[in-house]
């Protein structure tokens, strides 16, 4: 029992990063509104960029900018020193990546409502069905 | 990393995450996304990745945002749920 509870408390960020992602796939499937869809993706996105920037992080460590840069050569690097920027630069790309699907999903939603005249689901699919 | 700090933001973004889907209005989601990805780049600086808090505070709570009001501009802001 106080071993779960250890687990619940010491990675209580990881609990968060999964609330956060349940959010989101709940408002991507549950939502009517496609524009709920649409933030409910976004969450999702943010809640994974934000577990994979977590696993960086390290205890008693610095941002991973080289101290004394210019004398590098004399000094020994120590990596336990900075914080892991490996996750740091891949979640930068998904970032843009993230802006760049929403860019569209919202260019679609748009079309959806010129087209139908309205942004939630059920009634979208009313009129396909009517056609 | 300030375990206080850290608990205090995540219960927030986990908060403007809930307001921004439950929310009756787009316009009111929308806002509440921005607040939720600025919150988001504050977490991102308190663990010290420092590029991706400045990417997430430029392209997520900016970009997104003036994405998010735009489109709501151009459709409506009625919502059933």
């Amino acid at each position: 029992m106080e071993a779960v509870l250890n687990l619940i408390i010491e990675k209580y960020n990881y609990w968060i990063y999964i609330t956060l992602m349940m959010i989101g796939l709940y408002a991507m499937i549950a939502k009517n509104n496609l524009v709920k869809k649409i933030v409910g993706m976004n969450i999702f996105q943010t809640a994974v960029i934000l577990f994979y920037v977590s696993t960086g992080v390290k205890k008693g460590a610095t941002i991973p900018i080289i101290e004394h840069g210019h004398d590098v050569a004399h000094q020994a690097v120590r990596a336990a020193d900075y914080i892991n920027p490996l996750p740091h630069v891949l979640m930068l790309t998904a970032i843009v990546v993230s802006v760049a699907t929403l860019g569209v999903a919202l260019a679609i939603a748009i079309k959806v409502y010129h087209r139908y005249q309205t942004l939630e689901e059920d009634e979208i699919l009313e009129q396909i069905r009517e056609l | 990393m300030i375990w206080q700090l850290d608990l205090l933001i995540l219960t927030l973004v986990v908060l403007c995450g809930i307001g921004a889907i439950m929310i009756r209005d787009l316009l009111g989601a929308a806002i509440l996304f921005g607040a939720y990805s600025f919150m988001m780049c504050l977490l991102w600086a308190i663990m010290g990745a420092v590029d991706v808090a400045f990417t997430e505070a430029s392209v997520g709570a900016g970009v997104s945002t003036v994405f998010f009001i735009a489109a709501v501009y151009h459709t409506t802001r009625r919502t059933k749920d």
